[in-house]
């Protein structure tokens, strides 16, 4: 059986790891801004932007514009003008989750690749068959799905399906200001929440003490991800025989080394299937590189949930 | 308040006031009290798992209850499905259509797309799970057929003014109830700490548990971590106050929100009535005389009577801060059971019959209150439905007889302070 090579795609947080990145085998980037953006690895002006699609098209690889922020009346304003800049400089698709974005991208940008991703809803054909029609070119799936669900619904749309493979994932997302509100509750200030991401502060629920949740606060509210990293890299060669199209490193919260380590070993991983060798033995190399307080696991794709 | 002088000049229309109801007997007290519509869950493709929920014979039943006293019913068919859900679709849609519901309140677009073709002419509403906080996504839906958007619960009065100056379609907003913390629709805090899904009514509630806060140690290699906080400080929690809105029907009512909803399918019966009841008597008295109308704090009073958490405005006038979170053990709330049904009175012997639904005593103070009806006693005698005086009801359901200081009507409720 012929096997479609998949995309290895990864966020940057700046253009040096994009250079680095794209040079450990990485085909595409997910960077964005803070405004339109949500959960970006690190914050891109338009200026950068357009730089960094400069870079990537040197290197022959791709650039997708997060986009991806639930959208109030006021951010509507320069929504245009912010789309009109990303085609001039020519990138290759937006990541979307508030249909505001998707409409005025369509008028703005027709050319554009229309990327849906709202982290948590992405749960089955029918629904993507539905932005499909309307002129989403890709679907990226909710983490909580499981391996066989993901398959499923491969075989039964006809866009491009993306799965995150490694990293962190968004868990929850509240507009409100929970660690300005907790520190000013406590009626002290040990840190200002603007720092939270910086500093990584995590969570620990009373009676989970071995599981940590990273937090952080932005412009758009409070972020939780996952306590732990997904890491699917044994398990690569069963997204390829299924045809996924994109397979993505999720950065955010890890180091410019980590990452282009891992990108190294998912870019060995891809290439492995596709000459039909074995893959086993990358795992270890993993855990090897992995900072111990981010523990390893298949996320929900082994897994059955209760509802 | 915003524009009054401007909105009394014109005619104000008149919002719908929709209850939840998690059964039928909820249903029946929900429109009682003034709800003008309903909603309901079935027994699949909703997102209450444990709330009762309506078979189709009780749905069938609600709907001619309702129907017959000009109340809408609504069924909420919110799961943000997987694949193997969406099974028994079509005949669900089909079934609950014939049945005669008036809309679906759907957040997949794979159950608007069902819908759309299996059951055209079904009223279609976009659920606040789908989190629509802005303008030109109420007007994508509203293109897409969609016939009302209920709004995320993030969004200001500001904004919705703003939202029906630029869109046609029918609003609907929470202004009452609990609140997720979130943007409805993106936590999964209980898939991954409980294995339970969230959005598929699996929601564990992980928000309102207890959390320490740390920094992680500057050695990503290492466990070290920092607390921030001390010994005797609260710990972190994500727990909202409860969504009130009592106190603002006439910025509500005039920032163009056709449908002003109440959380909580989950909710008991004494909780449904008494804030579909005073919500009633609010919107009533705001549209009967605009001009002159006065917020009346006996309201917010009974409430307060049939509320567990503190109250807030959510994001109506600005950002929840620290006051709208719930740390500690959070005040006192006094609590209120509700102990019987008023099932007859008689106006000769001023006595009413009641059924017990809690245990009630002689000697003991109780409220007796509906729509029409509120007033304080004591009881003083309690007999048994063959007129033996009793000391107390204490039997599940019991009937009993009570003198009542003044009339009550069937439907009525007696409360106790618990």
């Amino acid at each position: 059986m012929n096997l479609k090579k998949p995309e290895l795609l990864i966020t940057a947080k700046n253009l040096d790891e994009i250079k680095y990145l794209a040079d450990s085998g990485a085909d595409a980037f997910n960077i964005g801004g803070d405004i339109y953006g949500l959960r970006v690895a690190g914050i891109f002006t338009l200026e950068m932007i357009k730089e960094a699609v400069k870079i990537a098209k040197e290197k022959q690889k791709k650039i997708y514009v997060m986009m991806n922020a639930i959208l109030h009346n006021d951010s509507l304003n320069g929504l245009e003008d912010y789309l009109t800049k990303l085609v001039e400089y020519d990138v290759d698709g937006i990541v979307f989750g508030d249909p505001a974005v998707f409409i005025t991208a369509k008028e703005i940008a027709p050319d554009l690749q229309l990327h849906l991703n709202t982290e948590t809803t992405i749960t089955n054909a029918e629904t993507i068959n539905f932005w499909a029609k309307r002129g989403v070119t890709r679907a990226v799936l909710a983490r909580e799905l499981s391996l066989e669900e993901v398959i499923d619904i491969k075989n039964k749309v006809n866009i491009e399906i993306q799965v995150q493979v490694h990293g962190l994932t968004c868990i929850f997302h509240s507009k409100r200001s929970l660690l300005t509100n907790y520190f000013e509750h406590l009626g002290y200030n040990k840190l200002l929440p603007q720092e939270s991401r910086k500093k990584q502060l995590h969570l620990r629920e009373k009676k989970r003490p071995d599981e940590r949740y990273p937090i952080f606060e932005d412009s758009h509210g409070t972020h939780i991800m996952s306590d732990h990293d997904i890491c699917m890299i044994e398990h690569i060669d069963k997204f390829i025989g299924a045809g996924i199209d994109s397979l993505k490193i999720e950065g955010i919260l890890h180091s410019t080394d980590y990452l282009v380590n891992v990108t190294k070993l998912y870019r060995k991983a891809i290439d492995n299937v596709l000459s039909g060798k074995e893959n086993g033995y990358l795992v270890e190399q993993i855990k090897k590189i992995q900072p111990k307080n981010r523990p390893l696991n298949t996320g929900f794709y082994f897994k059955e949930q209760i509802y | 308040m915003n524009n009054t002088a401007e909105h009394q000049t014109q005619k104000l229309k008149k919002p719908e006031l929709l209850a939840p109801a998690g059964n039928l007997e909820k249903l029946e007290f929900a429109i009682r009290y003034g709800a003008d519509a309903v909603y309901i869950g079935g027994r699949q493709f909703g997102l209450r798992a444990k709330a009762g929920n309506f078979s189709f014979e009780d749905m069938e039943k609600g709907v001619a209850f309702a129907h017959k006293r000009n109340a809408r019913v609504y069924v909420a068919t919110n799961i943000i499905a997987h694949n193997a859900d969406l099974s028994g679709l079509e005949t669900y849609l089909k079934t609950i259509k014939n049945i005669g519901v008036d809309a679906i309140i759907v957040a997949d677009p794979a159950i608007i797309s069902t819908a759309k073709n299996i059951v055209p002419d079904l009223e279609i509403h976009l659920s606040t799970q789908s989190s629509v906080t802005n303008w030109r996504t109420v007007q994508f839906w509203k293109d897409e057929g969609i016939s009302r958007v209920v709004l995320a619960r993030e969004v200001s009065l500001r904004e919705i003014r703003d939202i029906k100056k630029h869109v046609d379609v029918e609003l609907e907003a929470f202004i009452h109830g609990a609140m997720c913390n979130s943007y409805s629709g993106r936590c999964v805090l209980s898939n991954h700490m409980t294995n339970r899904d969230a959005n598929r009514g699996g929601c564990a509630q992980s928000c309102r548990w207890l959390y320490d806060l740390f920094q992680t140690g500057d050695e990503l290699d290492d466990y070290s971590e920092i607390p921030l906080f001390e010994e005797n400080d609260d710990p972190y929690t994500m727990s909202s106050k409860d969504l009130c809105m009592i106190e603002s029907i006439p910025d509500i009512i005039n920032a163009g929100i056709d449908s002003l909803k109440i959380e909580g399918r989950m909710k008991s019966i004494h909780y449904v009535a008494t804030v579909v009841n005073a919500y009633r008597q609010a919107i009533d008295a705001y549209l009967a005389d605009p001009k002159n109308y006065s917020f009346d704090p006996a309201w917010l009073d009974e409430i307060v009577k049939a509320s567990h958490r503190p109250l807030i405005k959510g994001f109506y006038y600005q950002p929840p801060n620290k006051e709208a979170q719930i740390y500690g053990e959070g005040p006192k709330i006094r609590k209120f059971d509700f102990v019987g049904l008023v099932l007859d009175y008689d106006n000769d012997t001023k006595t009413a019959t009641i059924q017990q639904r809690n245990n009630f005593k002689v000697g003991q103070e109780v409220e007796f209150f509906g729509p029409a009806t509120k007033f304080v006693q004591t009881i003083e005698k309690i007999e048994d439905e063959e007129g033996n005086s009793i000391d107390a009801a204490r039997h599940p359901l019991q009937i009993i007889k009570m003198k009542v200081n003044k009339p009550v009507k069937p439907y009525d409720m007696m409360r106790k302070e618990n």
